[in-house]
């Protein structure tokens, strides 16, 4: 009886709970800021932060060879938008990519992978602890970001040695990217 | 009506469908909507009093079979939760899931180790990362102008930090056995169990100056106590004490191995531990040098000391290998080995074939 009376007390409140107008606007309602994103770059804005190339990570290589070896700037950003896609649809990692700002990403690797391969380009994006800071990226994420990568620069054609000396650059990242 | 409160929108529908002949008029109706997949659900649309003596406010329309959570609840089983892509979950440990990078597992030693086929490595067997459980089995062939030696052996990965192992070693010595008046093909076997912690690093990632370092047991039971004391051997078991260094160079494509290896076994222990005449527990070096072709190919070089207690000109040994990936969990090796004198019969040249499954 009194599971009874219990159950009929909650389902009079929920008749009485008057529902809420057609059309509400929820995000107004709950103080949610819609971030818009820029009209000429696609991207969505993020905190302030301070821009240096220390932010990449490592210090750049000093070869011609190996920029070539990746195709250049333009061969280089291909690769890094190649690797942002494959692991935007790798059901093992997509998750941990789906609530992030794919356009900027494509362009802040592609600058980081620029940068530490000499090829000249000034890297802008955050730190590595701070672009990863509370993600709970684990190992076998990373590696399975490091296959997709792999993947990426194979399909371009670059050397494999190549490919370890980029690798050597980021494996050390894992540091501040991996949390467990 | 007990259970209209509590219950969860799918299974108020079927509550609620239950209870339908006993309901009063006062009935209230409980609105349900999809609120996790945000799908449109198409209702469709049922006819108020069509069937007699039922509510109209209460025809709950039936759950569409295209509805997200539905869809999730009668999906067969696919290779994500099937044995074999994704592996099995106990509790919160993942069984045989895999996810190391290809090669980073090593290849088995004929002491049954995670290695590079004859000199042990501070890698950890399987293809497991931490928190998951992993297996690894091998099967080893070394054929050499006198003998032909055999290894077969599994050894257990717990994440990435603890390694146990057991392999089984036979050594037929052929013709050499007669030679030896031992009995023509007379075999020796023994037993290897293994233990092998890693106590810091990571082979590929972290500080690229700090390998991956492991310590580890080896105990070796011989089963032909019998003979290798009357050999001179001062004992049918014993125990190697190893420290290991391992380290990708990424930079170089070049794999690094350096173990020091505590240990007073003759030939690994095939013919016994230590001598009669008191020869005890040397210090010994193994190291490997690899060089990654591609992410499944790797060549390299390994040599490894050893005592000569017995005083039977025993050699150092070294070998030259070639590995491949030919799946994720198929992994080949192919070696030529020079093991230089074993039994004081010497120039014990020849070839090294090794298969390794591994999840
Ligand atoms: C050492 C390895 C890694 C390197 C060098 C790296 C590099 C970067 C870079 C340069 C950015 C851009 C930061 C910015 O735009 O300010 C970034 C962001 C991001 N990374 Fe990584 N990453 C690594 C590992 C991973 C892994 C393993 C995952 C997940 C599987 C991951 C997921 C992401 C995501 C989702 C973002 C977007 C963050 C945001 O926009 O808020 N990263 N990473």
């Amino acid at each position: 009886m009194m599971i009874t009376a219990t159950a009929t007390a909650a389902a009079m409140l929920m008749l009485l709970q008057q529902a809420p107008a057609e059309g509400t606007d929820w995000d107004a309602e709950f103080g949610v800021e819609q971030k818009q994103r820029d009209p000429v770059t696609g991207e969505l804005p993020v905190d302030p932060y301070e821009q240096s190339n220390a932010n990449a990570g490592a210090a750049p290589y000093d070869s011609a060879k190996l920029v070539a070896d990746f195709g250049g700037r333009e061969g280089i950003a291909r690769i890094a938008a190649r690797t942002v896609d494959l692991s935007e649809a790798d059901p093992r990692i997509a998750d941990i990519f789906a609530a992030h700002d794919m356009v900027r990403l494509k362009r802040t690797l592609g600058e980081q992978f620029c940068f530490l391969l000499g090829a000249g380009c000034d890297y802008t994006g955050r730190d590595m602890r701070s672009a990863h800071a509370e993600m709970g990226v684990t190992k076998a994420d990373l590696n399975a970001l490091v296959e997709n990568l792999q993947r990426a620069m194979g399909e371009a054609g670059v050397p494999f040695s190549s490919q370890y000396r980029l690798l050597a650059k980021l494996a050390p990242m894992s540091r501040d990217v991996v949390v467990r | 009506m007990t259970l209209l409160a509590p219950c969860l929108a799918a299974l108020c529908q079927a509550a609620v469908t239950a209870s339908v002949p006993a309901a009063a008029e006062t009935v209230p109706t409980i609105a349900f909507q999809p609120v996790i997949d945000a799908e449109p659900v198409i209702e469709p649309v049922i006819e108020a009093g069509a069937e007699s003596g039922s509510n109209p406010q209460l025809a709950v329309a039936p759950m569409p079979l295209d509805h997200a959570p539905t869809r999730r609840a009668i999906a067969p089983l696919d290779e994500t939760n099937a044995l074999g892509g994704g592996g099995l979950r106990i509790g919160k440990v993942d069984m045989f899931k895999g996810g190391k990078l290809l090669l980073t597992n090593g290849i088995s030693t004929v002491e049954g180790s995670s290695g590079g086929g004859i000199a042990r490595w501070a890698t950890i067997g399987g293809r497991q990362m931490p928190g998951g459980i992993g297996i690894s089995g091998h099967a080893t062939a070394v054929e050499l102008p006198d003998f032909g030696w055999r290894s077969y052996g599994v050894a257990v990965g717990f994440g990435d930090r603890l390694e146990l192992s057991y392999a089984r070693a036979n050594f037929d010595t052929r013709d050499v056995g007669a030679l030896l008046g031992i009995g023509q093909g007379y075999t020796f076997n023994q037993d290897i169990y293994g233990a092998k912690l890693r106590l810091a690093g990571d082979v590929v990632y972290g500080t690229s100056w700090l390998p991956q370092i492991a310590v580890g047991i080896e105990h070796k039971r011989n089963l032909d106590g019998g003979l290798v004391q009357a050999l001179g051997a001062g004992d049918d078991s014993g125990t190697d004490y190893t420290i290991s260094a391992t380290k990708l160079l990424l930079a170089r494509s070049v794999l690094v191995n350096a173990t020091l290896r505590y240990t007073e076994a003759n030939q690994l222990g095939l013919l016994g531990f230590g001598s009669a005449a008191g020869e005890e527990y040397k210090l010994q070096f193994e190291g490997s040098l690899g060089y990654q072709l591609s992410r499944r190919a790797v060549i390299g070089a390994e040599y490894r000391t050893k005592p000569d207690n017995l005083g039977l000109g025993e050699d150092d040994w070294m070998d030259i290998f070639a590995a491949y990936a030919l799946t994720d969990n198929l992994t080949l090796a192919a070696a030529y080995v020079d093991l230089g004198s074993i039994a004081t019969i010497s120039g014990q040249r020849g070839g090294f074939l090794s298969a390794q499954i591994a999840f």
